[in-house]
């Protein structure tokens, strides 16, 4: 950064006055430049005016006078150091704003983070996780509808005799059509459902990237604050990081409940060869018990993170299928 | 982890990523029921075929006290069609064909002979429901060797008098707890739970243990679509606990 600045003031003498017509038409700087535009509209119409007639010519003169005061403006610095400088051999129109001796601190300040042309972005999901959570979305759909459809066959955790049915679940809910038929989606999702998390969970760990969304110890006392935002309409806590504690908490319980619903789903799937697992699990019957509060815990996170979703946005949800989020609203 | 790009180059990056993504559309394929068919078809085949592998056949299902068994009247009876088809209990023979030595009609005293085991066990519905009860039978891997089967052939077919039928593994059949079960509960099997004999595996899910069995075959190939009458409507084949 520092050599940024360095290089600012040695350039622009050199690449203004050479070949202004050449890169602007050469790579479509045409938006940057209108970018700039706006982003100097308060200041000086006359630049704009200058940057769009381009009397590039004029400008340099004073460029050198210019350029030699900017280290002297103390807040010129600053901005420059977090955020690079606009590169003079990006767009020539640059210098013209430095012309203005006033300009520069002017603009600094009102917008020491807008860069020209330029998009905060983030590379949030690699491709390993977004090709998971989506193959992930699909299996938890066809095991849920399927799973209330095997339920629906006996909709009890009792005995069979007397058989006391807990819900009655509509079929338009369910997969499979009978019995059998959702037993077979049920057994061929089961194994894109378990690849899917084991791929994630590979993922994560060997990559490091658990380290955006594991839910710890420290994060316990943000989900408060952001629970009283989402449901109390509180005060907005400001944004650490790509996810918010409340958000690691969810996305870190689904990880739990995918791991209890495959657990307990190889029990319930083989209990005579799992018998021990079975064993922990406090037997049988509790299994299925525990099988179904894994669903009902992806239930209760389903429609939580549809929701965020719509409330945030396109880019938000563009975001899990190119990968890169458009201005992300985190600082770091 | 954020970055400052220009925005054409952002939008390039993005386009670039989400491509990576795009041969994901083509699973939509499976949107189309005859693709879901096969899809499932095959899950189904390749759960089968994993619980094959992962079948143990030294390793033991669970037994119980007899504390825990159910009592007599809390244990279903369960069929497809009905539950009495009325066998002749007297005249009843169990005809032995396939790939064994001796073929052959066998009396029910003749499997009576061979040891006995009782056992506490769980019986699984496939509906989701189960019961621990009390069996008594003989061990099918002893009936086996009794009727000279070559117990290198893959599958045991069943056919019974209510013209239910079913197929099993090899392996599962000489497993040390399959039983060709002739009691229940220290009484000589009801007619509406399979008499006089039927099939108790506590290492197979309920539709597998079929009941007032008629006929055995020894066998290694099975014909398709009768491989078992709810396997043929679509459960699992294997139907391994």
């Amino acid at each position: 950064m520092a050599n940024g600045e360095e290089k600012k003031p040695v350039e622009p003498e050199s690449a203004l006055p050479a070949k202004p017509q050449a890169s602007k038409s050469k790579t479509g700087f045409e938006k940057p430049q209108a970018g700039e535009a706006i982003a100097r509209g308060e200041e000086d119409t006359a630049s704009d005016a200058a940057l769009a007639g381009e009397p590039s010519p004029p400008p340099v003169a004073p460029a050198k006078p210019a350029l030699s005061t900017q280290p002297a403006s103390p807040t010129r610095p600053t901005p420059a150091g977090t955020v690079p400088p606009p590169q003079p051999t990006q767009t020539k129109p640059v210098p013209a704003a430095h012309t203005r001796a006033e300009a520069v601190p002017v603009r600094a300040e009102a917008a020491p983070e807008k860069k020209p042309g330029l998009v905060r972005a983030a590379y949030e999901h690699p491709l390993a996780i977004r090709i998971t959570h989506w193959v992930n979305a699909v299996s938890l759909f066809v095991m849920i509808t399927s799973g209330l459809r095997i339920f629906r066959a006996f909709p009890s955790f009792g005995a069979k005799i007397p058989e006391h049915d807990l819900i009655d679940i509509p079929k338009a809910l369910t997969l499979g059509g009978w019995l059998g038929g959702a037993l077979q989606w049920h057994f061929t999702f089961m194994w894109f459902f378990a690849a899917s998390g084991a791929v994630y969970l590979g993922y994560q760990f060997f990559s490091g990237h658990y380290r955006t969304v594991l839910f710890t110890p420290k994060d316990i006392s943000g989900v408060w604050p952001m629970a009283r935002h989402y449901f109390l309409f509180g005060p907005k806590p400001a944004a650490t990081g790509q996810y918010n504690p409340l958000q690691k908490l969810a996305y870190t319980s689904t990880v739990g409940f995918g791991v209890l619903s495959l657990a307990t789903g190889i029990v319930l799937y083989k209990p005579a060869q799992f018998s021990w697992l079975a064993f922990l699990l406090g037997g049988f019957h509790l299994t299925r018990i525990w099988h179904f509060a894994a669903m009902c815990g992806f239930l209760a996170f389903i429609p939580g993170h549809l929701i965020m979703v719509v409330l945030h946005g396109w880019s938000n949800f563009f975001s899990m299928l190119s990968g890169w989020k458009r201005e992300p609203e985190y600082q770091e | 982890m954020i970055e400052r790009l220009d925005d054409c180059d952002l939008r390039r990056k993005s386009r670039r990523q989400l491509l990576k993504l795009a041969p994901m559309a083509a699973l939509g394929v499976f949107a189309i029921p005859k693709a879901s068919d096969w899809l499932v078809a095959e899950g189904v085949g390749f759960s089968d075929w994993a619980s094959g592998v992962l079948f143990r056949r030294a390793h033991l299902a669970p037994t119980f006290a007899n504390s825990e068994v159910v009592p007599f009247e809390r244990f279903p009876y369960n069929g497809y069609d009905v539950l009495d088809p009325e066998v002749d209990l007297d005249n009843w023979t169990l005809t032995v064909e396939g790939d064994v030595q001796h073929a052959g009609e066998y009396k029910l005293s003749q499997i009576t002979a061979l040891p006995k085991v009782n056992q506490n066990t769980r019986h699984v519905c496939v509906e989701g429901w189960d019961v621990i009860g009390a069996f008594g039978g003989a061990r099918i891997s002893d009936f086996l060797t009794m009727v000279g089967a070559n117990t290198e052939a893959r599958f045991l077919e069943v056919e019974c008098a209510d013209d239910y039928y079913e197929s099993i593994d090899m392996p599962s059949a000489l497993h040390p707890q399959s039983l060709l079960c002739y009691e229940m509960y220290g009484q000589p099997l009801d007619r509406k739970h399979g008499a006089p004999l039927r099939l108790q595996m506590p290492t197979k899910l309920g539709y597998k243990q079929a009941k007032y069995l008629e006929t055995i075959r020894v066998t290694s190939v099975l014909k398709a679509g009768k491989t078992g009458y709810w396997e043929d409507q679509g459960y699992s084949w294997f139907g391994g606990l």
